[in-house]
């Protein structure tokens, strides 16, 4: 009797399709329609890679997606490096002085406009005379990627059980072996889920690369942007359908790698 | 000492590498902000006259502090373009989080009455977009929303319309594209607080003689609250900063603050303009960042 108040109601499945429908539908007819023969992107000609072949004879766009895959891979490592650290001085590190203004370093990014990122980063950048290029917009996206790592991180610490290495200690290691061969093993999944985040978030960015970027080193969002900004071309279909490919391959390692860690412990973060 | 004490000390120290790197990429560059907003406009690269030059000694600081002038705070605030851009940030943010909630709360509703095997696959459907280029997110509706686009030919082979109608530049375009590119963020947190809730307390409702709906209103729905808040907060904010979404599908007539920002700078090359609207801009949101620090501190740090 009780157990009635529980179960999916009509609304409850309705209101999940629709919701999972508008999140989709959108992409599902870009990617249908970047296989498209006809010019005009609204009449349906046949099946055809046309465009693809265009997006690979066109020199300018390669140029930018490598830029953003150069820039991609290098952020997200040293985010990873450094939010990892973060993670491990906010859950084990107790009581330290500046830990509020620390976390609040962090946190603050993850909703930041990203228009006042981008400008306060691009007026250090200049009054240090700084040489605006690949190195400009990997920092700020370092800067940017490593909070997210550092909360998916801190949230596989937040739920680990802390008797483990309390255990490795008691039987003799030091501080260091005890994180390098308990604790380290444990997070490794939600380290490379973090990796594959701060990659995605990077490979995305149009505002901060915008602002931190100078004349020649464009980005492929940036690139994308001034294209989409003219109106819809077929090539720019192409494109972003490779980039969700891409990216649905990346997902796809990650949720392998979240799957072995995710015993217990939803991840409270907003991710 | 227990073992916990001395694991904490090496942790510690881990937050030396972060932490220098925050300070220097975070906080030092909101310094700079401040110092440009603070200074006069030049027709010279870069385009400002710089107000602080240490090099020339305590001299020169003091006349720099006389050269300080709040002339770009009082152009932001006599201008109706900037004082509009505002308003108009924080009227779209409140109308687009209001409609995030209604249409996010359902959703998560039903996801968290899901059996528990289906629950973490519709979060991974629920995140994957959130993975998915923002830019092409928004790209893909331009392709729906533009004159021939698809849902055009389907108004109109429906004969719901005589002739086309025009989504793109308009408002409800932008307000669309907005909802869908932050449903992820409206879903994520109200889903973790809704699924939380012990079924126990109503089958107590229950019980106890509350109807379905009653019991949601008096014992679902307040409990959750936080999730609510955190979801509200992780929209808001960076919906009032907003720029490509409304630059994308808005029309022209009326900008946002952020679009304003852009403009300033890339096109108007008035970079000390800029800073002051980055200024006030982060003014405005101080509030709801505290808040939203308090939260996550509060979630990540409480166990």
């Amino acid at each position: 009797m009780a157990r009635a108040s529980n179960k999916l109601s009509r609304f409850n499945v309705t209101s999940l399709a629709l919701g999972l429908a508008f999140l989709y539908l959108p992409i599902v007819i870009l990617v249908i329609y970047s296989f498209n023969a006809s010019r005009l992107v609204t009449v349906w000609g046949g099946w055809s890679l046309r465009w693809y072949g265009e997006f690979f004879n066109d020199g300018a766009m390669l140029d930018a997606a490598w830029m953003s895959f150069r820039v991609a891979v290098t952020s997200a490592t040293l985010a990873t490096l450094l939010g990892t650290l973060a993670a491990v001085a906010l859950s084990r590190g107790e009581r330290f002085r500046g830990r509020t203004l620390f976390s609040g370093m962090l946190y603050a990014p993850l909703v930041m406009p990203e228009v006042i990122t981008g400008l306060s980063l691009l007026l250090l950048f200049v009054a240090v005379n700084a040489e605006r290029g690949f190195w400009t917009v990997t920092i700020a996206h370092t800067t940017l990627t490593m909070c997210f790592v550092a909360v998916v991180v801190q949230s596989r610490l937040g739920a680990l059980d802390r008797s483990l290495e309390e255990a490795a200690m008691d039987l003799g290691c030091d501080p260091a072996r005890a994180f390098l061969s308990v604790t380290l093993p444990l997070i490794l999944p939600s380290i490379a889920a973090g990796w594959m985040l701060a990659f995605t978030l990077s490979l995305d960015d149009l505002v901060i690369a915008s602002f931190t970027t100078g004349p020649g080193s464009a980005t492929l969002p940036i690139r994308i942007y001034s294209e989409v900004r003219l109106g819809v071309k077929p090539e720019i279909n192409a494109i972003c359908t490779l980039i969700i490919a891409l990216i649905a391959i990346v997902i796809v390692v990650a949720s392998f790698a979240s799957k072995l860690s995710r015993e217990q412990g939803e991840s409270a973060a907003p991710l | 000492m227990s073992a916990r004490r001395i694991f904490a000390r090496p942790a510690r120290r881990a937050a030396i590498a972060p932490y220098v790197w925050m300070a220097l990429f975070f906080l030092v560059p909101f310094i700079f902000v401040v110092k440009i907003s603070l200074s006069q406009t030049a027709i010279a690269q870069p385009p400002y006259t710089p107000v602080f030059d240490l090099t020339g000694g305590v001299g020169a600081i003091k006349a720099a502090f006389a050269a300080l002038s709040l002339d770009n705070f009082k152009l932001l605030l006599s201008d109706d373009l900037y004082v509009f851009s505002y308003l108009r940030s924080l009227l779209v943010a409140v109308v687009s989080t209001s409609i995030l909630l209604l249409i996010g709360y359902p959703i998560a509703y039903g996801m968290a009455r899901l059996p528990a095997r289906w629950q973490s696959v519709a979060m991974m459907l629920v995140i994957v977009p959130f993975w998915t280029s923002f830019l092409i997110r928004i790209y893909a509706w331009i392709n729906i929303l533009q004159h021939d686009g698809l849902l055009n030919q389907i108004l109109l082979a429906l004969h719901l319309v005589s002739t086309p109608v025009v989504w793109l530049s308009t408002d409800s375009a932008m307000y669309l594209g907005i909802v869908y590119s932050y449903l992820p963020f409206m879903i994520l947190p109200l889903y973790a607080t809704l699924a939380k809730i012990d079924p126990a307390l109503l089958e107590a409702a229950n019980d106890l003689g509350s109807s379905p709906r009653q019991a949601f209103w008096l014992v679902t729905f307040p409990l959750s609250l936080p999730g609510v808040g955190a979801g509200v907060l992780l929209c808001f904010i960076p919906i009032v900063g907003e720029f490509v979404i409304p630059d994308l599908l808005a029309g022209s007539d009326s900008l946002m603050i952020g679009q304003t920002l852009w403009l300033e700078f890339f096109t108007n090359k008035d970079w000390p303009v800029a800073s002051s609207a980055a200024v006030v801009l982060l003014l405005l949101l101080l509030a709801p960042l505290l808040l939203y620090d308090r939260l996550q501190r509060r979630q990540l740090e409480a166990r």
